[in-house]
C-alpha cells in the first residue's frame, strides 16, 4: 500500500517545523560555535578549531563515564521494555480496573525529576526508608553512599520503578488499537496466547515500541537529574555518567569550550544509536531487509 | 487460571510500584524531626501542617498555577500543530518527509546543560523571559516530535480506505480530519495529550532557565525546602505529592480514550 506522493503535504508539516526550529537551530548553531572557540569573557573569544574536540576524546575520565552510560542504557532496554509489555498485556482491557491501572502507572512518571532523587535518598535510607531498611533487615548490609555496586542497584532500581509505566502506558494503548476482528479471527483459528502476541499483538505494537525503545534510549542516555541528586556520581566516580560529567566540566570549571565539544560529540553518540535502532527497528520483522 | 496468575502480578507490581510514592505520602503528614529521628510505617503524631503551608504560602500555590498555565499551553499547542503533520507523514510522500521525520526526534538528544546558555539569549532577544508563553514554547521542543512521532503510529494504523471512502463521499479535508479521522483515533489523541502534559510537568532545567518570578514552575519552587538546617522532607513530601494530581486528573480524563481503543466501522 504505497502511499501518495504530493509536496502540498508539507504545508501541514510547515507549522511544526517553525515551531521546532525555533528553539533548535540558533541554540544549537551557538553551542557548535562555542566549541570551536576559547572564550574568556564576553567580547575575548579566539578560535581554536577542533583542539577542544581533540581534548575531549582522549579524555580517559569521559571513557569511563561513556561506558558506564552505554551498560546503564542497555540495562535499562533490557529490563524496562520486556516488563513494560508484559504488564500491558496483563492489564485489564476495560472496566473501572483499566482506569485505576492507568492512573497508579501513571504516578511515578508526575513527579519532577528532583523530587524523585530526593525521596528515594530517604525511602533507600538504612534508617529511616522502608526500602533501605527492609534490605538490611533481611541481614544483607546495604548503602548505597558507600558501596558501588549498592549505588548502582539503588539508581536501577529507581529508574525501573520511575520509566517502566512509560513504556507499559504506550504498549497498552498500542493493544487497545487493535481491532476486536484480529482477535475473534486468532479465536477461530484456535491460535495460542503466544502466536497472538507474536503474530497479532507484537507486530501491531510495532510504531508504539519503536518510539518507546527510542524514547527510553535517549532518555537514559541523557539522565541527570535523579542520579545526580540520588548519589551525586558517587561513590567515587562508579555512577558518574556522561551528563553528570559534563554538568561537572561546564558549570564545576566553568570551561564553555570543551563543554561545548563535550555536548556535540555526546549529542551525536546519542543520534548515532538512536538511527541505528530506528533503522532496525523498521525492518526487522517485515521481511524486507 | 492463567489469568488469575496475571492479575496477582500485576496486584504485585502496582503494590512495589506505590512503595515509594506511599513513603513519600508518610513523610508529608509528619514532622520534620520526626521523619528524620524515627522509623515508622505510619504517622503517628498526624500534621497537616505540611499541606496547610503549601495551601496558604502564595510562593508555594502560585509555582502549581505558573506550572499548570505553561503545560496546558505546551499541550495543546503541540497537539495542534502535531496533528496535522502527523496526518501528511503517515498518508504522503513528500520531498524530505523522511529527513523531515527523522531530524524531529533529534531535538529530544542533546544534553542540555550547556544549551541552556544559548536558550536564555535567544528568549531574552524576543523578551519573552518569565512569560508561560516562553517556558511552552520551548518545551515545544521536545513535546511536539513526540507527538508527531505517537499521532504517526496510531494514524498508520487506520486503514486508507477511511480516507477514500469519505472524500469520494463528498467531505471536504478539513470536515473529514475533524468529524471522521480525529475521533477513530481518540486513544492516539489521548495518550498523545498526557505525555505532552507528563513531559513538560517534569521539565525541569529549562523551565528554571526561561522563568524568574513570575511564571516559576512547583520544581523550582521546590528547591525552596533546603534552608541552612538542611532540608524540610515533609514539606518537600507533601509538595511531591501534589505535584502527581494535575496529572492523575489528566490520565483519569484521558482514560477512556485510552481504554475504548478502535471504534471501527463508525464511517
Amino acid at each position: 500500500m504505497d502511499k501518495t506522493h504530493d509536496n502540498k503535504a508539507w504545508f501541514l508539516v510547515i507549522p511544526v517545523f517553525v515551531i521546532v526550529a525555533f528553539s533548535a537551530i540558533i541554540p544549537l548553531m551557538t553551542v557548535v560555535n562555542y566549541s570551536l572557540q576559547d572564550i574568556f569573557g564576553p567580547n575575548e573569544r579566539y578560535f581554536v578549531g577542533t583542539e577542544w574536540f581533540r581534548e575531549v576524546l582522549n579524555d580517559s575520565r569521559l571513557h569511563g563515564a561513556l561506558y558506564r552510560q552505554l551498560l546503564f542504557s542497555g540495562l535499562v532496554l533490557l529490563i524496562e521494555v520486556p516488563l513494560g509489555v508484559a504488564i500491558a498485556l496483563a492489564m485489564p482491557p476495560r472496566g473501572w480496573t483499566a482506569s485505576l491501572c492507568l492512573v497508579l502507572l501513571a504516578i511515578p512518571l508526575l513527579i519532577p525529576w528532583n523530587v524523585i532523587g530526593t525521596i528515594w535518598i530517604i525511602f533507600t535510607r538504612p534508617d529511616i526508608g522502608l526500602l533501605g531498611r527492609t534490605i538490611n533487615g533481611l541481614g544483607i548490609p546495604f548503602d548505597h553512599t558507600a558501596a558501588p555496586l549498592d549505588a548502582w542497584v539503588t539508581v536501577m532500581l529507581m529508574e525501573v520503578w520511575h520509566w517502566t509505566p512509560l513504556v507499559a502506558l504506550l504498549a497498552y494503548a498500542g493493544l487497545r488499537a487493535i481491532p476486536e476482528a484480529y482477535y475473534q479471527a486468532a479465536r477461530i483459528d484456535g491460535a495460542s496466547a503466544w502466536a497472538v502476541f507474536k503474530y497479532i499483538q507484537l507486530p501491531k505494537m510495532r510504531g508504539v515500541l519503536t518510539i518507546a525503545i527510542l524514547l527510553r534510549f535517549m532518555d537514559s542516555f541523557l539522565i541527570y537529574a535523579e542520579p545526580f541528586v540520588l548519589t551525586g556520581g558517587g561513590p567515587g566516580n562508579s555512577t558518574t555518567f556522561l551528563s553528570i560529567y559534563l554538568v561537572k566540566q561546564a558549570v564545576g570549571q566553568f570551561d564553555l569550550g570543551p563543554a561545548a565539544a563535550f555536548s556535540i560529540i555526546y549529542f551525536l553518540i546519542v543520534l548515532l544509536f538512536s538511527w541505528v535502532f530506528y533503522q532496525v527497528l523498521q525492518r526487522v520483522g517485515t521481511g524486507d531487509k | 487460571m492463567r489469568i488469575r496468575k496475571r492479575t496477582v502480578a500485576l496486584t504485585l507490581y502496582l503494590v512495589l510500584l506505590l512503595l515509594p510514592v506511599y513513603w513519600m505520602l508518610n513523610m508529608s503528614l509528619r514532622f520534620n524531626a520526626d521523619i528524620l529521628g524515627t522509623f515508622r510505617l505510619f504517622p503517628s503524631e498526624f500534621t497537616l501542617a505540611n499541606y496547610v503551608k503549601i495551601f496558604t504560602d502564595p510562593a508555594w500555590y502560585s509555582g502549581y498555577v505558573n506550572s499548570i498555565i505553561y503545560v496546558s499551553m505546551n499541550t495543546a499547542i503541540s497537539l495542534l500543530v502535531a496533528l496535522p503533520a502527523a496526518y501528511a507523514f503517515s498518508r504522503y510522500r513528500f520531498i524530505g518527509d523522511k529527513h523531515m521525520f527523522f531530524w524531529l526526534l533529534t531535538n529530544r538528544m542533546a544534553p542540555p546543560a550547556v544549551f541552556l546558555l544559548p536558550f536564555f539569549q535567544l528568549y531574552s532577544t524576543f523578551g519573552l523571559i518569565d512569560t508561560h508563553i516562553a517556558v511552552a514554547i520551548s518545551h515545544c521542543l521536545f513535546n511536539v516530535p513526540l507527538a508527531v512521532w505517537i499521532l504517526e503510529g496510531f494514524m498508520s494504523g487506520v486503514p486508507r480506505e477511511i480516507d477514500e471512502t469519505a472524500y469520494i463521499d463528498g467531505y471536504s479535508f478539513p470536515r473529514f480530519f475533524l468529524t471522521v479521522f480525529i475521533p477513530l483515533i481518540r486513544a492516539g489523541v489521548g495518550a498523545t495529550a498526557f505525555f505532552c502534559f507528563m513531559f513538560s510537568w517534569v521539565e525541569l532545567l529549562l523551565a528554571r532557565t526561561l522563568t524568574t518570578t513570575e511564571a516559576k514552575p512547583i520544581a523550582a519552587t521546590m528547591t525552596r525546602t533546603v534552608s541552612a538546617t538542611g532540608l524540610d522532607w515533609g514539606l518537600l513530601a507533601a509538595a511531591g505529592i501534589l505535584t502527581i494530581v494535575p496529572g492523575a486528573l489528566v490520565i483519569w480524563f484521558v482514560r477512556n480514550y485510552m481504554a475504548k481503543g478502535f471504534a471501527l466501522g463508525r464511517v
